[in-house]
This record gives structure tokens, C-alpha cells and sequence, in this order.
């Protein structure tokens, strides 16, 4: 009997015990990482700028992040008099959500075998996982806009508005380029977009796995850079950009609110690293065909894709500067989108004329 | 259950419908208005459309709604179009019960005939949701798609020309 996938109709109790395990797991490792994330950049960027970085709480300042969570925790929560209450109380909520929901679509293993049924190590496989991250993603923009917008100051506002144009550019010139990957796919599942990054490169090479980098060398070097922009992460960070802003948008936020932002952050910067490792770096599959590195779990090699592309993403931090506004939209609008469509039309031609 | 889930879905985006003609602030109406798109999309995935589902809330929700959003931060409009137009209520009030009943009509008038078409739930199982639309998008529909195509162009030039003061 070969086994089923296991779903709703064919075992409803195993199939949501597993659910909820699944939610569970997913969810818990996800805010691990945005905590140590916090602790992580901060050592990160001390020791490239020959700092030591937090030090005082725990060995080597482990305790760091659970230390300012509990100040944050405790510090009073001020809702400004002249603020709008629901968006200002609604927004940090609707920055976060976004960011946490998108997790789910991300493949972290093959398929388990329990009890005649396969357990896929996914929360959902759907047939349109790529748009479900872009769809998801363009309402992140909303947490931000209405943060800028109901604090009722002018350095939030200048914030939103600059954030809700940002965003809208990027989005443009990411959704184009995961176009030239699906292109090669043939599919939105990002299950099936990692089963096929394990097949041979180009059909020839056996050794390497058919990473879409190889192929797509254009498309993952605009995906990473609209990616940054679409999270705000330096050098894009123009909606917070401190040296002119205060704190952009969450400059009238306190406690926990102000907490939820930078949670938000975090989280998103775990999202876009899982989804550029999935569709561009083989997602949980092994970097060579060799046996030693196949029999390590899918996991660890996602996490370990999500940790390089983190650091990268610090290390950049820590190296650029602030690009101006105006050469933010100019770097949209004329270089990123002509490049992301000119990558559609060549694999285009390309996929013809090898078929 | 997925009758209970209907109804809920269906109050909320009801409730949202009534917020974008109440509010006094035009953000609030807005927010309603992304509200309802997404209260829609809900629904196109309950009558197993996911495609249409993930466009709704991208397009709609993520980057009309967005640039409304952005209009509305740029001026900053106040609540202060708070004027109440009689005529108009009157006038639009009777033209949605026209179109409501028109609805009602349309829905009431016909009867199913339970024949099957070409696309049933088994060829949407085993070939694929996008694939179908793009499959009928690209060679039913071509020219549709192509005049809407022109249309955004001819769209897209109206506004540079617009905003551009020497052309």
C-alpha cells in the first residue's frame, strides 16, 4: 500500500493534532530567531565596527534580548491625545501578522512517513504559494502607513508616506523577478519549486543540485535588494532613517506597541531570507549530492540558508549608508524594474527556444 | 460549518461595506474598503479559486488600496466634507435599489438545469487552477487581454503627459 498524504477527509484527528503541533513548532522557532536576532545583530555590528556589542547580561550578553523585552514589557504604554485610538492601536498588529502569516507556505523537509500517511514538513502546500507571499506582503505596508498616519506627528507621517511609495515601487520589481523563477518552474507550489532544485544542474551535473542562482543569477540580485527595500532594512530604511525622522514611524510608539515593530522587523528579514533560500537557494535540500550532506535533516539546512542570508543582511547594514529618497525611487523605477523585465523577456526567449 | 464561516465572513465584510460610506475620516473609510476586498477574497478561496483569491488582495488590498491610502496621507484630508447632500442621497439610494433589484431578478429568474460544462471540479483538481485561467487567458480571451493591455498604455501615457509639464 503506498502511503497517502494525510489531510482532513482521509484521518481528521491525526491530521489536526499535527496541525497544531506544526503551527506550534513553526511559530515558537520562529520568535526564538527574531529574539536572538535582536542579540545577533547587535554583536554583529559591534565587532565589525571593533565594539564589543552588548556584554553585561549573560555570558557574552545572552541575556540581553530577554532583558530588554521585560524593560519593554514594563515601561508605560503612552497613546498620544491627539493620536487617531483604533489605526494607532491596530497598526503594530497589522506589521506583525503579515510577516508571521507568510511563514506558513515555507517547505522545511520531505515528506514524513507516519502510519501509512505522508506528512508533508509544511504548514500548507498551496498551488499558489508564491502570489500568497506577495499578496501577504503588500499588506504589510498597511502596519506602517497607518502607524505614520494616526500618530498625528509629522515625522510619523513623513514616515508612512514615504513607506507606503517605497514599498509600492519594490513590490513592482520583486513580484517581476519571482515571474522569471516560475517562469523556469512551471509552478507556484514552493514545495514543487524545491523538488525541482534538487534535480541535477541543467540536466548534466549531477554533483550540483539545479539551484535557480545558477540560473537565475539577475534575478536573485534584484530579489535580495527589492527584498530589503520591501522590509525597510538599511540600506532602505528611509521610513525610519533616524538622522532626519527621529524614528519615523513608530517615533510616538512606547512598551510593548513599539516592541511589536521591532519584532515585525526581525521577523520580516526571517521571511524574506526563507523565501529567497526557497526559491532561489533549493530551500531545505543539501548544497552537494554527497550522502554525508543529504542525511542532514532538511531543517538545518534551511536554518542554515536563513542564518547566511541574515548575516549578509547585517553585514550590509553595518556597511552602507542611507541611500537619499530621491535615489531610492530613481534606483526603483530606472534600474530595478527595466532589469527585473528585461530578465522576464530573456528567459522568456530562453525557455522558447530550448524547448 | 463552512455555512457558519460564510455568514460570518459575509457579516464582516457587510459591517466594513456600511464603515466606507460611514466614516467620518477618510482613512477609516478606506481601512473599511481594504476590509471588504479582503472579506472577498475570503470568498473567492470558499468557492475554490485561489488565483483569484491571491490577485484580489495583492491588486486590490495591497496596491490600489495603498496609493488611495497615499492621496489621502498627501493632502490630508480633514473630516471637514462633512456637508450633507439630500439630492445626492436620494439619487444614489434609488439607483442601488434599482440595481438590487435587478440583481434579485437575475438570480430568481433562471433555473438549474444541472448540465455540466467543460471544467468541473475533477479537471480543476488534476490540471490545475492557474493553469486553466492562463491556458483560456491566452488563447480564448487573447484579444480581451490584449485591448486591456493597450488600454493600461494608453493610460500609463495619459499620465505622464499629465504630470510632466514640458512633454
Amino acid at each position: 500500500m503506498t502511503p497517502e498524504m494525510l489531510s482532513l477527509s482521509n484521518s481528521p484527528g491525526l491530521f489536526v493534532g499535527i496541525m497544531l503541533l506544526k503551527l506550534l513548532v513553526v511559530f515558537s522557532v520562529t520568535m526564538l530567531i527574531v529574539a536572538y536576532a535582536t542579540w545577533c545583530e547587535r554583536k554583529v555590528i559591534g565587532h565589525m565596527q571593533t565594539r564589543l556589542g552588548p556584554m553585561r547580561t549573560g555570558w557574552h550578553g545572552l541575556l540581553q534580548p530577554i532583558a530588554d523585552g521585560l524593560k519593554l514589557f514594563f515601561k508605560e504604554d503612552i497613546i498620544p491625545t491627539e493620536a487617531t485610538r483604533v489605526p494607532f492601536l491596530l497598526a503594530p498588529m497589522m506589521i506583525l501578522v503579515p510577516a508571521l502569516i507568510t511563514v506558513a507556505v515555507i517547505p522545511f523537509g520531505p515528506d514524513l512517513k507516519l502510519g501509512g500517511f505522508l506528512i508533508p514538513q509544511q504548514i500548507t502546500d498551496l498551488n499558489v504559494g508564491v502570489l500568497y507571499i506577495l499578496a501577504f506582503a503588500g499588506l504589510g505596508i498597511y502596519g506602517i502607513v497607518l502607524a505614520g498616519w494616526s500618530s498625528n506627528s509629522k515625522y510619523s507621517l513623513l514616515g508612512g508616506v514615504r513607506a507606503s511609495a517605497q514599498m509600492i515601487s519594490y513590490e513592482l520589481s520583486a513580484g517581476l523577478t519571482i515571474i522569471a523563477v516560475f517562469m523556469l518552474s512551471e509552478t507556484l507550489s514552493l514545495r514543487e519549486i524545491v523538488a525541482l532544485q534538487q534535480q541535477d544542474l541543467w540536466g548534466v551535473c549531477s554533483f550540483v543540485p539545479n539551484w535557480y542562482v545558477f540560473t537565475q543569477p539577475l534575478a536573485f540580485g534584484l530579489f535580495v535588494i527589492t527584498g530589503l527595500a520591501e522590509i525597510n532594512r538599511t540600506p532602505f530604511d528611509m521610513p525610519e532613517a533616524e538622522s532626519e525622522l527621529v524614528s519615523g514611524f513608530c517615533t510616538e510608539y512606547s512598551s510593548m506597541k513599539y516592541a511589536l515593530f521591532f519584532m515585525a522587523e526581525y521577523a520580516n528579514m526571517i521571511v524574506i531570507a526563507a523565501i529567497t533560500a526557497t526559491l532561489f537557494l533549493g530551500g531545505w535540500s543539501a548544497p552537494f549530492n554527497i550522502a554525508i550532506l543529504t542525511m542532514i535533516p532538511g531543517f538545518v539546512w534551511l536554518l542554515l540558508k536563513i542564518f547566511a542570508l541574515m548575516f549578509f543582511f547585517m553585514w550590509l547594514r553595518a556597511t552602507f549608508p542611507r541611500v537619499r529618497y530621491d535615489q531610492l525611487m530613481r534606483m526603483g523605477w530606472k534600474v530595478l524594474l527595466p532589469l527585473a523585465l528585461a530578465n522576464v523577456v530573456i528567459t522568456g526567449l530562453v525557455v522558447v527556444i530550448l524547448q | 460549518m463552512e455555512i457558519l464561516f460564510f455568514y460570518l465572513v459575509a457579516l464582516v465584510a457587510v459591517v466594513s461595506g456600511f464603515l466606507v460610506i460611514r466614516c467620518q475620516s477618510p482613512v477609516n473609510s478606506a481601512l473599511g474598503l481594504v476590509n471588504t476586498f479582503f472579506c472577498l477574497a475570503i470568498f473567492y478561496v470558499m468557492l475554490h479559486a485561489p488565483f483569484m483569491a491571491a490577485i484580489q488582495v495583492m491588486v486590490y488590498a495591497g496596491a490600489i488600496m495603498v496609493l488611495i491610502l497615499f492621496v489621502i496621507m498627501l493632502l490630508n484630508l480633514g473630516t471637514e466634507a462633512r456637508k450633507s447632500y439630500l439630492h445626492g442621497i436620494v439619487w444614489s439610494g434609488l439607483a442601488s435599489l434599482a440595481v438590487l433589484f435587478n440583481v434579485i431578478y437575475f438570480i430568481k429568474r433562471g433555473r438549474v438545469t444541472g448540465a455540466e460544462g467543460d471544467i468541473t471540479d475533477f479537471t480543476v483538481q488534476s490540471v490545475g487552477h492557474v493553469e486553466l485561467i492562463g491556458k483560456t487567458m491566452f488563447t480564448e480571451f487573447l484579444l480581451p487581454f490584449e485591448i486591456a493591455s493597450i488600454l493600461l498604455l494608453v493610460a500609463i501615457v495619459g499620465a505622464v503627459v499629465l504630470a510632466k509639464k514640458e512633454v
